[in-house]
């Protein structure tokens, strides 16, 4: 995949930087699990291996894979591989963006508004549709959710004001 | 032997209600419609619809969920072949001559080869799930914990010796889901662990919230960066071309049985559907007389990898029911629906819970044959899926993974564990890591620390117990194999002289 980016040829940060940052984040984590796994013990108690001690040594793999990985791509000559172009990147964060916005707004607002507001929003701002149509798929969709789920299927989703004040 | 067949007869009696059979149509459907859409794969889409059975009978659930995996797994073809977008990853090889028989106007030819070959090789592997489920069921019902920590040990090292990324990635990932799954209350001592006084840890992480972060989420983050843009074939599909290409079918009998035979072996070890489909493929190639015209719109380059991926992706099931090892992400999914029914997975399952086993086998027969005649007959409809644009499908299917996370605990929490496993599973795809050895770990994490303790117990602390009886050395010997087969492949080759060739693909 990265060698289709490459012919385009343009700007991003490289592939390089991103193995390794994605090694030390998985080593971090690693390490986090170690100081946690010590923390329950590690060693043998009278019945038998203590909680920490399996995820203790399962940490100890994971920071070794992650010390060959690095290592790998340290070795390996630098061929100027980008992890992806800015203009790439920008597109995932107008997703990502949104998408974090409507997740902090679920336990207030409740799934329906919210996920009312995160498609017209998306429909109107990314996709360019008039307001009237992002509008209309953005009230439809979470309404026909909410039959679905909660009439058809018996399954509560989160509520916010809105569902109280009419009456769910 | 004979009380099988009775008990498969009885399955279908069960599969036949019609309560069961409108849930069957209603699955496939919607299985295909996943499997036609960016970020929907068989695996998240289960996880997504699993709350959708929660008020259901556990029979009835496995036939609706079986049967969205049969659908995904026919979808999948359907965009190959006409987008030459792969909707599933184990339908890559199916674009490499799909398409452009596609090109060519052959789109009906190629779809029915694509159904027709995707029907046979799940038969195949369904055959071989009714023949060979009940007999390693019985078998394993012997099982101790050393041999219970055997079969994982294979399952996880046939994962690092057979996966194409570098392995010690695939290790990496591995270990990381294990350390995810040891989150929360350890079932051994009750004792809580690496919750670091976090609440909403407590219960530690879902994999079911993985799946739908990892292969969701990421999915659809990759599809924003790719920007695609759905330019398709149209499909037509008659009863005349359905007809002729059946005729012309049967003439590639021994092509249809190899790759019936590659794929319900790498369905069975968790190697997948994905190496499966490319192996078949590439073995094709090279063996047809029209090998050099691979490429180019061959029929045999789409029944040998559409063969190929639906055994596999079958057989998949073969572990799942009779050791409670799942072989697939998307088996995972069945896995941790059993539970949530409150069914307890394993060798057991074929003596308490006769009706719901054999139910889900005769699903299998069933779902596969509605699934060849919905999706011979509804391709457009389909297809006119794909031309719905991305910027309204998106946020669509956000909401839907949003939805299907809460559902699992009934948690916001799990919502945004979700975002955080979506934005992983993206780095993790662009930096080559496997996320299903991840996904099966997180699984698979509780039962093999278990029966890892336990051996360890047996043996006062030294690792004598996975040595102890001629099974488990057995078991033990062939993931250590696998564990190195590169390496085994690699010295062997040079053994035999000459430059050693890069090791299979």
């Amino acid at each position: 995949m990265s060698d289709s980016i490459n012919e385009a040829g343009g700007a991003g940060p490289s592939q390089r930087g991103a193995e390794i940052g994605v090694a030390a984040f998985i080593a971090l984590l690693a390490l986090i699990g170690i100081y946690g796994s010590l923390k329950v013990g590690i060693g043998w108690a009278s019945d038998g291996p203590r909680a920490g001690f399996f995820p203790f040594y399962v940490c100890l793999v994971i920071l070794l894979s992650c010390a060959v990985n690095t290592a790998q791509v340290i070795a390996a000559p630098k061929d100027g591989a980008i992890f992806a172009e800015w203009g790439n990147i920008r597109r995932v964060l107008s997703v990502l963006a949104p998408l974090i916005v409507y997740v902090t707004l679920v336990p207030f607002a409740g799934i329906y508004v919210a996920s009312a507001i995160l498609i017209t929003f998306f429909m109107a701002w990314f996709g360019r549709y008039s307001l009237l149509v992002s509008a209309a798929v953005g009230l439809g969709m979470p309404i026909l959710t909410f039959f679905m789920f909660e009439v058809w299927f018996l399954v509560p989703l989160p509520k916010g004001p809105l569902e109280q004040f009419l009456g769910y | 032997m004979f009380e099988d067949i009775g008990n498969l007869f009885h399955g279908f009696a069960v599969v036949a209600q019609p309560f069961n059979l409108l849930l069957m149509v209603v699955g496939i459907v919607l299985g295909v419609i996943v499997g036609v859409l960016p970020g929907l794969g068989g695996a998240n889409g289960i996880a997504i619809l699993l709350p959708l059975t929660f008020s259901m009978s556990p029979t009835s659930a496995i036939i609706m969920l079986s049967c969205i995996y049969w659908g995904a797994l026919f979808g999948g073809a359907i965009t190959s072949i006409l987008f030459n977008i792969p909707g599933e990853p184990w339908s890559v090889a199916t674009t490499f001559d799909g398409y452009p028989m596609a090109q060519k106007g052959k789109a009906g030819e190629a779809l029915t080869a694509a159904f027709t070959s995707s029907f046979v090789g799940a038969l195949f592997a369904v055959i071989v799930i009714t023949l060979v489920a009940p007999l390693v069921a019985s078998f394993a019902l012997e099982f101790g914990p050393p041999e219970i920590f055997s079969v994982y040990f294979l399952a996880f090292c046939s994962f690092v010796g057979l996966s194409k990324e570098p392995p010690f990635k695939t290790i990496a990932s591995m270990m990381l889901g294990f350390a995810l799954g040891t989150v929360g209350l350890d079932q051994m001592t009750g004792q809580l662990r690496l919750t670091f006084g976090v609440e909403s840890m407590l219960n530690g992480f879902d994999f079911l919230i993985a799946v739908i972060g990892l292969f969701g989420i990421g999915e659809i983050l990759l599809t924003m960066e790719e920007g695609l843009s759905f330019r398709g074939k149209s499909a037509k599909l008659n009863m005349k071309v359905v007809l002729q290409t059946w005729k012309e079918l049967p003439r590639y009998w021994s092509l249809s049985l190899r790759s019936c035979l590659i794929g319900c072996w790498m369905g069975i070890s968790p190697a997948g559907a994905t190496p499966a489909s490319f192996m078949s493929y590439g073995i094709a190639k090279r063996i047809s007389k029209r090998g050099h015209l691979f490429g180019t719109g061959e029929i045999e380059g789409v029944v040998a990898p559409e063969t190929a991926a639906h055994a596999a992706g079958t057989s998949a099931l073969l572990p799942m029911i009779s050791l409670g090892v799942p072989g697939s992400p998307t088996a995972a999914v069945l896995l941790g629906g059993l539970l949530i029914w409150g069914l307890q997975p394993g060798p057991l399952l074929f003596v308490e819970q006769k009706d719901f086993v054999w139910g889900l086998i005769a699903s299998m027969y069933m779902g596969n044959l509605v699934g060849l005649v919905i999706v011979l007959t509804c391709v457009p409809l389909f297809a006119s899926i794909l031309r719905i644009p991305f910027s309204v499908i998106a946020p669509i299917i956000l909401v839907f993974c949003a939805i299907g996370a809460y559902t699992v605990h009934n948690s916001t929490f799990d919502v945004f564990m979700m975002v955080a496993f979506g934005v992983g599973g993206y780095f993790m795809k662009k930096t080559n890591y496997p996320m299903a050895p991840m996904v099966l770990a997180i699984v698979l994490g509780d039962k093999a620390e278990e029966s890892f303790r336990q051996s360890l117990l047996a043996s006062q602390g030294g690792f004598s117990a996975f040595w102890s009886s001629g099974l488990v050395t057995t078991i033990m010997t062939l993931g250590l194999i696998s564990l190195f087969w590169p390496l085994i492949q690699n010295g062997w080759t040079r053994l035999r002289g000459g430059s050693a060739p890069r090791p299979a693909q």
